[in-house]
């Protein structure tokens, strides 16, 4: 897998009870807003978690927002790695 | 590899269902990232059935994928996305002839081996939806060795044939026979359609008696209400237990002294009968029968 | 201030400056035959002349003839949950009055209250005894905006409490659904009728002076029903409404559909089965919703099919129950707080729907409270940990939102206590190493049942050989937790302020069994 490398701001997930809404956007540095009722009891959590997906995509740098409907870790994961797969997309596939 | 009884429904959308499905003591499940599924997020759906095949414990479940028809545009992105999870089977709708198992079979091929997987560990169960379909059912569960199940999809295949689907269950009699009898001749499990009333459990309890008489080896689910009345149907009764019983110790018998008959209660058994007391034998397990005792 | 370790390894407060001394707890049962840990106290004499109503015609009349000043303590009962108008009707004439420093003892605090909050920062009141405290009223104590920390009781605990003169309750406001110009009560009739008034007989026997207020004032006598007699009222105030009759005697509350929480109890019912105390003449007390409701339909079904009949049931009584009582599958039903209007009904027409008060429901140091007599209790929690000791009060956040009710007092006397939990709530584990706080001891569960697995207090041999011969799906808890933290992640514990302390939990018995800082 490549650099990513992302083209423009996408979301994932929803707001439904364990689910979470993941929006990633372009950046230079990786920023993590992490919102919702868990949002002091797994912000170590929830960063460990960003970073490691970062770092698995060599992510260059992302300003990531996550509001958490109290999602499981692998749910979390995967709407991440569902936004940055849409932020990447060409423009000319829309 | 243990009997399917049942087969829970889950949309692959749907973490807040997905993270639960062990605990309702489903035998199996489905994965669906085809019919409950929008448009818009069938990649979501795809990434989340991958996530969780990869990193979650399903425990004791056999868990399965249906992913989008072979006509889609997201047939190829599934399968590249979900047979490296190696789940325990992939569904593919509306199969029509072999050369849709064919097809996707030398798919599914080129991504084991790519991903060092055994080739064909991922089996295919494949779905009878349409009336050619239901004409060509033997051909299709006899197409390669991947295909472990035919399932039949009551909803499309009514629809397909212009007619209505009723609790009776009449207009599927034909398609449900020939259906069973071509996986049992093909050697195949073969599933019932879901029963859609959640609260009707008396009619889903009669349906699923008529349907394990006929030779269904499983059925669907669609809520985890349903999972008890299910297994209640497949439950065998003490009289065919303890047959089963006397059948198989026969059977060991006959092998022990090198004898090529086996005879049961002075009738003469043969494999088919042994094999079908054999089945049976591990179904009754999964209800606590006790074998000691005659 | 002085503090010491608990036998749980809590730290709590010996000394409460503005409230008193507190011995730390020991164990459910230490406190039992000792001399003095009950002394009883005097109802006071009044000397009224005669009269033939109590009526009068205001609230501020009533509180002028109360004698109320400054620092003294009131009482209201709960029963009329989130339909209650009476607390914020009583609350702000006092306030408009000038009252200041007043004690809130209240049985409970309906979760439509957040005006209370209003009240101690105005200074109307400064010192709060109750039961539970949730919404913004959580949120203000659990930030140290109350100066006294509050004293959370059991409804046990609390009758202890004015039992012994530990609250001295001054005037209890008492909303009253069917009143004559005497005094006598009943919850079961009128327009805001609540059912039983179980913790209001528990104020009107101890308090120095008792106002009726009533939107309901009927001929003399009240009859057939008397929950509270005239010879304990003191006067009597008329208002358009009690509250919301809607939000009083609800709808009852419907078995849950959710499938996990059916899955949790399912196998407690099976539990309960395998544990072999259903036998004819058992008792039972259920839960107010979800799974800890639940457990009842299974149970029902169960007993209408081997024709089981049950002794008693007990609660905090819902439809469900009282529908039991109407199928003949109990012999009685002991209600101390009715939930709806199914349950109303029932105490109304069944003369086998028994109203009892707080101290016969659940005070430990009678002659004997009603909670010693149940055979099987099921609880809810909002947190574990893997000693077994359960938290009703506190979220993960470490910020009150809950309330101890008869939690202590049930766990307690049942022979079966089992508390029913998912093993995650919201994305965040259920069980910890060590509760946010400690409400129930673990020494009182002797299980836990998840939808992940039943785990069973090892001070429970027995029990657990019965569920394993079961074939119950019996695991470790602290396998379970682990289990779950693999899919959550562990969460962070709460950040307290250790200076400063929001809350004291009380143990039945008047011990203290943990202390609740404010958050940092």
């Amino acid at each position: 897998m490549g650099r990513l490398i992302l083209l423009k701001t996408a979301s994932a997930g929803t707001l439904e009870s364990s689910d979470c809404l993941v929006t990633v956007s372009p950046a230079e540095k990786l920023k993590l807003e992490y919102k919702g009722p868990n949002s002091e009891v797994f912000a170590e959590r929830t960063m460990a978690l960003v970073e490691n997906v970062s770092k698995r995509y060599s992510l260059s740098g992302a300003e990531i927002s996550i509001q958490d409907q109290g999602a499981l870790e692998i749910t979390i994961k995967a709407r991440l790695e569902t936004a940055l797969m849409r932020a990447v997309k060409g423009v000319a596939k829309e | 590899m243990k009997p399917c009884r049942s087969m829970l429904y889950i949309p692959g959308d749907s973490p807040g269902m997905i993270q639960h499905t062990p605990i309702f003591g489903a035998d199996s499940i489905l994965l669906d990232l085809e019919d409950a599924v929008a448009l818009t997020e069938k990649d979501a759906a795809r990434k989340m059935v991958a996530c969780y095949l990869q990193d979650y414990d399903f425990k004791d479940l056999i868990v399965t994928v249906r992913v989008n028809g072979a006509d889609t545009e997201f047939f190829d992105d599934d399968l590249k996305e979900i047979i490296p999870c190696s789940p325990a089977a992939i569904r593919i709708p509306k199969c029509n002839g072999p050369a849709d198992v064919l097809a996707a079979d030398k798919k599914i091929e080129e991504i084991e081996k790519a991903n060092s997987i055994p080739v064909g560990k991922v089996r295919i169960h494949a779905m009878i939806e349409t009336a050619v379909g239901v004409e060509n059912a033997f051909f299709i569960a006899s197409a390669c060795p991947r295909v472990q199940a035919l399932t039949l999809g009551g909803q499309d295949l009514t629809a397909d044939m212009g007619v209505q689907k009723t609790k009776e269950g009449w207009e599927l009699f034909y398609a449900r026979s020939r259906v069973v009898v071509a996986a049992r001749a093909a050697g195949v499990d073969v599933y019932d359609t879901v029963w859609a009333d959640i609260t009707d459990k008396e009619g889903l309890l009669k349906e699923c008696r008529s349907i394990v008489g006929l030779g269904f080896t499983g059925k669907a689910a669609i809520h985890p209400d349903q999972i008890e009345t299910i297994h209640q149907a497949f439950m065998p009764n003490e009289k065919e237990f303890r047959k089963a019983l006397r059948v198989t110790e026969a059977a060991e018998n006959a092998k022990k002294e090198g004898k090529g008959v086996i005879s049961v209660d002075g009738k003469m058994v043969d494999a088919p009968v042994v094999a079908r007391a054999r089945h049976l034998l591990e179904l009754a397990d999964l209800y606590g029968f006790e074998r000691s005792g005659s | 201030m002085n503090m010491a370790l608990n036998s749980l390894g809590r730290n709590v407060p010996l000394e409460l400056p503005g409230v008193g001394s507190f011995a730390p707890y020991k164990s459910p049962f230490a406190m039992l035959g000792q001399p003095g840990a009950f002394a009883g106290t005097q109802m006071q004499l009044r000397r009224p002349a005669p009269a033939r109503s109590k009526v009068v015609e205001n609230i501020e009349k009533a509180v002028e003839l109360s004698g109320l000043k400054d620092g003294m303590t009131i009482s209201f009962h709960h029963h009329l949950r989130n339909g209650d108008a009476v607390i914020p009707m009583v609350l702000d004439i006092l306030r408009k009055m000038g009252f200041k420093s007043l004690t809130l003892a209240p049985s409970s605090i309906p979760d439509a209250h957040d005006c209370i909050a209003d009240y101690i920062r105005s200074g109307l009141i400064n010192r709060l005894y109750t039961s539970g405290v949730r919404g913004e009223l959580g949120k203000l104590l659990s930030g140290g905006e109350l100066e006294i920390p509050v004293v959370i009781r059991s409804h046990g605990g609390r009758a202890r409490a004015i039992e012994e003169g530990s609250i001295s309750i001054d005037v209890a406001f008492l909303a009253a659904p069917a009143c004559d110009p005497l005094g006598n009560i009943t919850g079961s009739t009128g327009p805001s009728a609540c059912g039983s008034l179980g913790y209001a007989i528990t104020d009107a026997r101890y308090a120095r002076h008792v106002v009726a207020i009533t939107d309901n004032l009927v001929e003399y006598p009240l009859n057939p029903r008397i929950s509270i007699p005239q010879y304990l009222v003191d006067s009597i105030v008329c208002v358009d409404s009690l509250g919301d009759p809607k939000k009083i005697a609800t709808g009852a509350a419907r078995i849950t559909r959710n499938p996990v929480d059916l899955k949790i109890a399912k196998d407690s019912f099976r539990l309960m089965k395998a544990s072999r105390i259903l036998e004819p003449g058992f008792s039972f007390q259920m839960g107010v919703g979800g799974a800890s409701l639940a457990v009842a339909k299974y149970l029902g079904e169960y007993m209408k099919e081997k024709g089981l009949c049950g002794s008693f049931g007990l609660g905090g009584v819902g439809g469900y129950m009282a529908g039991m009582l109407e199928e003949g599958l109990f012999d009685a039903v002991f209600d101390v707080q009715s939930f709806d209007s199914a349950v109303t009904n029932s105490m109304q027409k069944n003369p086998k729907h028994i109203e009892i008060d707080a101290s016969w429901y659940a005070s430990p140091f009678n002659a004997g409270c009603i909670v010693n007599n149940l055979d099987c209790v099921i609880l809810a929690a909002l947190e574990v940990d893997t000693d077994f000791n359960v938290n009703v009060l506190t979220g993960h956040d470490g910020v009150l939102r809950g309330a101890s009710g008869g939690h202590q007092d049930t766990a307690a006397g049942a022979k079966l206590s089992i508390v029913v939990a998912p093993s995650f709530r919201g994305g965040v584990p259920s069980i910890k190493d060590k509760v946010t706080t400690v409400t129930t001891p673990g020494e009182t569960v002797d299980a836990i049942v998840t939808e992940r697995g039943i785990c069973i207090n090892p001070r429970r041999e027995d029990l657990l050989g019965s569920a394993l011969k079961s074939g119950l799906p019996v695991v470790d808890i602290t396998a379970l937790k682990k289990e779950v933290e693999k899919l959550t992640g562990v969460p962070r514990p709460a950040e307290f302020d250790h200076d400063k302390i929001a809350a004291v939990v009380e143990y039945r018995d008047g011990t203290l069994i943990d202390t609740v800082y404010c958050r940092k």
